[in-house]
């Protein structure tokens, strides 16, 4: 056996909350994880629950004010990336670790063309010519299967259409070769066809380029087919975290459990009478969430303890972990 | 040059802007060639006073009560009118680019400070500002040109902040910090070349109210006296308004057409630099 490398990337304890007319609202509160080099980790969880959050703090991007990282750590490379200074940031965000957002159609400038906007980026991050920098934008596009790369540095975003203007965007994010690249929902702006390209994209740059990716979505289906690893969140908690493949087949948590209950299987969907699943109540509000299980109101399987104690991380086997007392006393 | 192309085929859409465009290159041209066209300068006595426009060939638009001609006026007035507008409006475009985008990109106490002082600027009317500011400095070209440019900036500063405000939110900029820009940079790059347009176009009408301010300073005598202006011809045929109109009259139809095709032009600018009326 080999020894074990140090992750890429580990979240510890981390919180961050934003103030806000309401009250304080604690939008992730104690979140650990790691990713390991070479991973496709998935942060899956439904609206609201801190998933962006988390990523943002870890590119120190939360808007302050209202937000702040208020506690815990933040491991790249062994480097706590909430003690850096600014500049050293700066460094890290495009050149370490990039991002992709959600929605492709805003996330390009409007007045710049495609292949200044890529140009911008590595000269951001290296000295180099114009030219130079323009030859690299004509690389990375057809890195990135743009068809006819040479014409297209030239157009303007609003030429391009959406799945494209993706694809520059990850042209751009994976510029300076980041070792991290964090995909906050980079698919859900897309028709699924152009989806399942776009995610083949990231996974082929993924080897190609040696990167780890974590992938934040709620879309259980591009969890199962890209990603190796899963943590699931909820209302700013890890709920559940395993390998995707064990975890979809034997789901500890209730709330996991819940959420692959509520994919519609084939077969079961078209002309059924039989309602789909659902898990009933609301997310709890975040501001001062009181010490026990969020999950326990919504929770069928809910005992005594939940409402009084918030559970701890429980390690049934090697590479999973539950937050769970249920889970934790069938299992014990 | 490509870019230039489009605007231009854009801007040619709207005719009227096309001949405001027209206006303003005549005038530029009689600015250019002033020396050419009338090398003698516009204070040379060259024919009897009170020549009737049309009365004699060589001076069309006749001449005043001392014998100058008047459109050797004119054309040398259109210098002095389009230099102190285009450089008064360069420095308010300055300042004001230079506060708004600070206050604007910063926000907060940042933004409280900036936009406090320029509403100081705001609660003065501005032409009693400017006659303050030239009456405590002597009236010469550059004070004058920076008296208008000081209180001309406070409307693109407010305009800048606007857009940088909403900018600023937007996802484009979100992705600069992504991928490690700095404040700097963001703003240069990714912010003001979005912010422009509306700026620009402003800009245009400011150029417009500069010559006017100069022209109102100079009619009230409050304008360099070594220099010849539309401001300065209008202020010396005042006094012989009732037999001599023509002399108050002709400068200030060229500060008209100057100042409306200005304006034009600034629409039209609005047509072709708006990007929600872009096509393909």
């Amino acid at each position: 056996m080999t020894a074990v490398a140090p992750p890429l990337l580990e979240v510890g304890a981390l919180e961050t909350r934003f103030s806000t007319d309401a009250g304080l609202v604690h939008a992730v509160d104690g979140l650990s994880f790691s990713v390991n080099r070479g991973d496709t980790l998935a942060l899956v969880g439904e609206s609201g629950c801190g998933k962006s959050v988390t990523a943002l703090s870890i590119l120190r991007l939360v808007p302050d004010p209202p937000g702040r990282v208020t506690g815990g750590e933040i491991l790249f490379e062994g480097h706590d990336l909430l003690k850096l200074s600014g500049r050293e940031m700066r460094r890290i965000r495009g050149g370490e670790i990039s991002m992709i957002f959600q929605d492709p159609m805003t996330s390009l400038n409007p007045v710049l063309t495609v292949g200044d906007q890529i140009s911008e980026a590595i000269r951001t991050h290296e000295r180099c010519t114009h030219r130079s920098a323009w030859r690299r934008c004509v690389e990375l596009l057809d890195l990135v299967r743009i068809p006819d790369p040479h014409r297209r540095v030239h157009d303007y975003p609003h030429r391009l259409s959406g799945g494209m203007r993706q694809r520059v965007m990850i042209a751009m994010a994976v510029a300076c070769a980041p070792k991290l690249l964090i995909a906050d929902e980079p698919t859900t702006a897309l028709d699924v066809t152009i989806q399942a390209q776009v995610l083949g994209l990231l996974d082929r740059l993924k080897r190609e380029l040696g990167m780890t990716v974590l992938l934040i979505t709620h879309d259980l289906g591009v969890v199962a087919e890209w990603a190796n690893r899963v943590v699931v969140m909820y209302a700013g908690n890890k709920a559940e975290e395993g390998p995707v493949d064990n975890l979809f087949e034997q789901p500890l948590h209730p709330y996991t459990e819940g959420l692959l209950e509520a994919i519609p299987h084939a077969g079961r969907l078209h002309y059924t009478k039989a309602p789909l699943h659902e898990i009933s109540g609301t997310v709890p509000t975040l501001i001062a969430p009181a010490a026990r299980c969020r999950f326990a109101e919504r929770c069928a399987k809910a005992i005594d303890i939940c409402h009084r104690q918030a559970p701890g991380p429980f390690r049934p086997a090697t590479g999973r972990e539950v937050s769970c007392f249920v889970a934790e006393r069938d299992l014990a | 040059m490509r870019r230039l192309r489009e605007f231009w085929r854009r801007y040619r859409r709207n005719v009227l802007a096309v001949a405001a465009f027209g206006v303003l290159l005549v005038v530029v041209a009689m600015a250019v060639f002033a020396d050419l066209l009338y090398p003698k300068g516009p204070w040379e006595m060259v024919t009897r006073p009170f020549l009737w426009p049309g009365d004699r060939a060589q001076h069309l638009l006749g001449s005043d009560m001392l014998g100058r001609d008047v459109m050797a006026g004119i054309v040398h007035g259109s210098r002095v009118s389009l230099l102190i507008g285009v450089v008064a409006t360069a420095v308010a475009f300055i300042i004001g680019i230079l506060v708004g985008a600070t206050a604007g990109y910063f926000r907060g106490s940042v933004d409280d400070i900036l936009m406090r002082f320029t509403e100081i600027f705001q609660t003065i009317p501005p032409f009693m500002f400017l006659i303050v500011l030239v009456a405590i400095f002597k009236p010469s070209v550059t004070t004058i040109t920076l008296a208008i440019g000081i209180v001309s900036w406070p409307t693109l500063a407010r305009l800048v902040r606007s857009e940088f405000l909403t900018l600023r939110e937007r996802d484009f900029v979100q992705a600069g910090f992504v991928i490690g820009m700095s404040n700097t940079r963001i703003i240069l790059t990714q912010i003001l070349p979005n912010a422009l347009p509306p700026v620009i176009v402003t800009s245009s009408v400011i150029v417009a109210t500069a010559i006017i301010n100069e022209s109102a300073l100079s009619f009230l005598g409050l304008g360099d006296p070594n220099l010849m202006s539309w401001g300065t011809m209008i202020g010396a045929g005042r006094q012989v308004l009732r037999n001599a109109w023509y002399l108050t009259a002709l400068p200030g139809i060229a500060i008209l057409l100057t100042v409306l095709a200005l304006n034009i032009a600034g629409d039209g600018l609005n047509d072709a630099l708006n990007p929600r009326l872009k096509s393909g």
